[in-house]
């Protein structure tokens, strides 16, 4: 079947959609974007046609007897089971690849030693993986390197104390090798994951009635399917890198705008927070911009702010919203520029005000920046549509919604849960025009 | 989109009316350079408001500040100057052509070609609606404690040029500059010298507009811009009302009339544009550190300048203004009330408009540069109505004139290539 690809290289996050030629979207992925655009690109690709092959399956077992009303449990649980072993394919990459970066000379006293720590390490991981991705469970990432690598560096110093050797030689390892696997997409048998995931599936799930026989054949069907890679269309900063000619290529401005409208086709506005830019986007009817401003010289008021905040205070990216919400009132932050406000940040922390209402200070500085940016566009138009990383952060949203009101009167905010993909989706359909529009 | 950021190939290609112009700008560092032996008096102005014809008529050699911090940025040497400024104090937001100069000046004065920039025998203060020339003149006239010719020109806020304004500057002419400069010089006046000086600029004017107007053409021959930037150079400098300067036109128009015949693009450095796929009017100076690399971003995309207005800073003589040897000194004033520096937002936003229109354009980009707020100040608001009034969509870019510090190229390129591609999708929409 035809596929009509989009990919975003953000400077965090590397997105691709699917798109089919009904113009459906069959197909999300997302990856960490790293040092390397190739591989981003490649793992991204890959990832939205893993998805895309779920879509297909969810398409074969339409009205499957043995599923009655269970077909969303049934594919989330395969999905589930399916990145345990891609997780555990990865995994084994990592030791294979630790135990040949370990072949130095510099390693030649403990490599034995060595080798069992690391042996020992890698036992525990895969075990842990079971309970990782348990029913239930959920990850605070879906990228490999945030999963494992933490819980090795844990593990590997307390294997290598109990061995007496120094925990430098594990880390010192890791620290080559998990770069190498991350610039190495996933190769293994995509079928074998799949039955392999589902095996265990079954196994673990007999609630569910049914067997493996019972859906092996919709599972081989969805993989035997031929995705043709129609049309790929690149965009992002990132974009430069990607080996496609220059017809393959869009501006992400194009992209974020024409990707909003097919989300929502009232859209006139768009506001997309990324981790290296802001940008205001004003769209005609049709999708197709009229004006767009973005962030001036410098990155304060981007999603990597907020990324630097969580940093400065220890915490995960994704724990900064829910604290700002708890807020009762938001502490004024005036520094526009990114380092400043984590000196700010620790002049109000040394005065005694909450974390919280720090938090929420901060996300409303950000959201003020923004609205400087989309004055500078042209302001708000009804309908307004918020894309982006920083999107999906409640504290930005209610801040948003807010100062929207206050500047703008009552307008209609959209924010859909997958705006992260907005770019790729412009992508995919200028890859669809492309072919089925030329 | 394209290829990555790549510096440019080492290999420029260049027409010969650029191997003239750049001989001329590099004689007037030579004769500024020789003073000592020539004993020739110095005078410091700016390019805007510029008083060529009448300086010459007192046989003193001109030096141009702006100038030499322009090509000091062309030369990648302004950044070094801008930080020695600042270790004496100037701020990181004051005007960079500004900086670059202080900071030549306390690094030895060595000129950017190298030979000594001599002080100051008059400072000839134009005043032509930069702010900051007050400024600037001031801190040279605390340093070199030199005589300063101050002429005010009135700012033409209605957008409109009166006679009371005219006998204003041509008063000041007469009783302020002409006085000064004799005094300084020890040369009498002699208006049949200006006459005739005025008489050259107002040939050497003809040809320029002429240029100018070229881009009318499609394709365009000639880079309004970019390009437009070497054609400014003899008639906004030292060589307006030169026989020179008539030359160098003359030269310039029958290589651009070649060009024509031949259904030539513009030649630009990376080579001839071949194929124009976007016709641009830009608004604002240009990044001069990294010019090259800025030009090559409209090169690898097929846009070409049709028109601009900042080279329109040193004289708006495509709007109908021409020297005039019958009335010197009343055409001296008419000249620097009519520079685009001088003319308010109404007006610049009505010299857009009719550059988008004449000049068949898709669309307006405006440069802003972060250190200059004489340019800057209402830019969005002339953008807004612009596009209002032409129904041509417009971006917006920010760089600096002559600090490196304030281009960066990965952002500029994507809001060029974003800009374009919106061009293009508007055409493919038929908007």
């Amino acid at each position: 079947m035809k596929c009509f690809i989009g990919i975003d290289l953000g400077s965090t996050t590397t997105k691709a959609v699917v798109m089919n030629e009904e113009r459906e979207i069959i197909g999300r992925g997302i990856t960490n974007s790293r040092s390397n655009y190739d591989t981003a690109s490649a793992v991204a690709k890959q990832e939205a046609m893993i998805d895309t092959r779920f879509t297909l399956l969810r398409n074969n077992l339409d009205g499957n007897e043995k599923l009655r009303n269970n077909q969303d449990v049934f594919l989330n649980d395969l999905e589930r089971n399916f990145r345990r072993e891609q997780f555990v394919e990865q995994l084994d990459d990592l030791q294979t690849t630790c135990l040949r970066n370990a072949e130095g000379d510099r390693f030649d006293d403990v490599r034995s030693t060595l080798t069992e720590v690391l042996a020992g390490v890698f036992d525990k991981l895969r075990h842990e993986s079971l309970a990782l991705y348990a029913k239930g469970a959920t990850r605070k990432s879906d990228f490999f390197r945030d999963i494992a690598g933490g819980r090795f560096l844990t593990l590997s110093e307390e294997t290598s104390r109990e061995a007496g050797i120094n925990y430098d030689f594990a880390l010192n390892v890791y620290d080559k090798s998990i770069i190498e696997v991350e610039n190495r997409p996933p190769a293994g048998n995509l079928e074998k994951k799949f039955l392999d995931g589902l095996r265990h599936l079954t196994e673990e799930s007999p609630e569910l009635g049914i067997t493996f026989e019972d859906v092996q054949d919709p599972v081989t069907r969805a993989l035997a399917v031929e995705l043709e890679e129609t049309f790929v269309v690149g965009t992002g900063y990132g974009r430069v890198r990607l080996p496609f000619p220059k017809e393959h290529i869009r501006s992400e401005i194009l992209c974020h705008g024409l990707g909003a409208h097919m989300m929502y086709p009232r859209t006139r506005t768009v506001l997309d927070i990324g981790g290296q830019d802001t940008k205001s986007i004003q769209v005609d009817r049709n999708g197709v911009v009229d004006n767009f401003q973005m962030n001036d010289r410098c990155a304060a008021g981007c999603g990597r702010y907020l990324g630097y905040i969580a940093d400065e205070m220890n915490m995960g990216l994704h724990e900064l919203g829910p604290i700002a919400m708890k807020s009762t009132k938001a502490v004024k932050i005036n520094s526009t520029c990114t380092v400043f406000a984590g000196a700010e940040l620790r002049d109000r922390l040394a005065l005694g005000e909450k974390r919280e209402d720090i938090l929420a200070g901060l996300h409303r500085s950000i959201i003020l920046r923004a609205m400087s940016i989309i004055a500078r566009s042209g302001g708000i138009s009804d309908q307004f549509t918020f894309t982006g990383g920083v999107a999906k952060n409640e504290a930005a949203v209610k801040a948003l919604r807010e100062l929207v009101k206050e500047n703008y009167g009552d307008v209609t905010i959209n924010i859909d849960p997958d705006s992260i993909y907005t770019g790729a989706l412009g992508g995919s359909e200028f890859a669809r025009r492309a072919v089925m529009e030329a | 989109m394209s290829a990555p950021i790549r510096k440019p190939s080492t290999d420029v290609q260049k027409d010969a009316s650029m191997a003239k112009q750049k001989a001329m700008i590099d004689s007037n560092f030579d004769r500024l350079g020789n003073v000592k032996n020539s004993g020739e008096k110095v005078s410091y102005t700016f390019v805007p408001g510029n008083l060529n014809e009448l300086v010459m008529c007192f046989d003193m050699v001109g030096n141009y500040p702006e100038i030499n911090a322009i090509q000091n940025g062309l030369r990648k040497t302004s950044g070094g100057m801008i930080m020695e400024a600042e270790k004496w104090g100037h701020s990181e937001d004051v005007c960079t052509y500004v900086k670059a100069d202080i900071g030549m000046m306390r690094k030895g004065n060595i000129g950017p070609t190298g030979q000594p920039i001599p002080e100051p025998d008059i400072l000839m203060l134009s005043y032509t609606g930069c702010y900051t020339f007050l400024k600037w003149f001031e801190l040279l006239r605390h340093d070199y404690k030199c005589e300063t010719a101050m002429l005010h020109v009135p700012y033409t806020g209605d957008g409109v040029i009166t006679k009371s304004m005219i006998d204003y500057v041509v008063k000041q002419l007469k009783e302020e500059v002409i006085p000064k400069y004799e005094k300084v010089s020890g040369v009498k006046f002699d208006i049949d010298r200006l006459r005739q000086n005025l008489a050259y600029s107002a040939q050497a004017e003809d040809d320029f507009v002429w240029v100018l107007e070229s881009a009318k053409n499609k394709p365009s021959p000639i880079d309004a811009y970019f390009g437009g930037i070497y054609y400014i150079g003899p008639i906004f400098t030292a060589f307006r009302g030169t026989d020179l300067a008539v030359d160098y036109y003359k030269t310039l128009r029958t290589e651009i009339e070649e060009r024509i015949r031949k259904g030539q693009g513009p030649i630009t450095p990376e080579g001839e544009m071949k194929n124009e796929k976007y016709r641009i009017v830009t608004e604002g100076p240009p990044n001069y550190t990294s010019m090259r690399e800025f030009w090559k971003m409209f090169y690898d995309e097929g846009a070409v300048v049709v028109a601009s207005t900042y080279t329109k800073v040193g004289g708006t003589y495509d709007f109908g203004f021409r020297h005039d040897p019958s009335r010197p000194l009343e055409s001296l004033a008419e000249y620097c009330l009519n520079c685009y520096t001088n003319r308010n937002l109404p007006e610049r936003t009505r010299m857009l408009e009719s550059y988008i229109n004449n000049y068949e354009a898709d669309g307006l980009l405006i440069n802003s540069i972060k250190s200059c707020n004489s340019f800057a100040a209402g830019e969005l608001m002339m953008m807004r109505e612009v596009e209002k009034r032409t129904g041509k969509p417009a971006a917006f870019v920010e760089t600096d004139l002559v600090d490196p510090r304030y281009f960066s190229a990965a952002n500029v390129k994507n809001r060029l290539e974003s800009y374009f591609q919106m061009i293009d999708q508007k055409r493919r929409a038929g908007v």
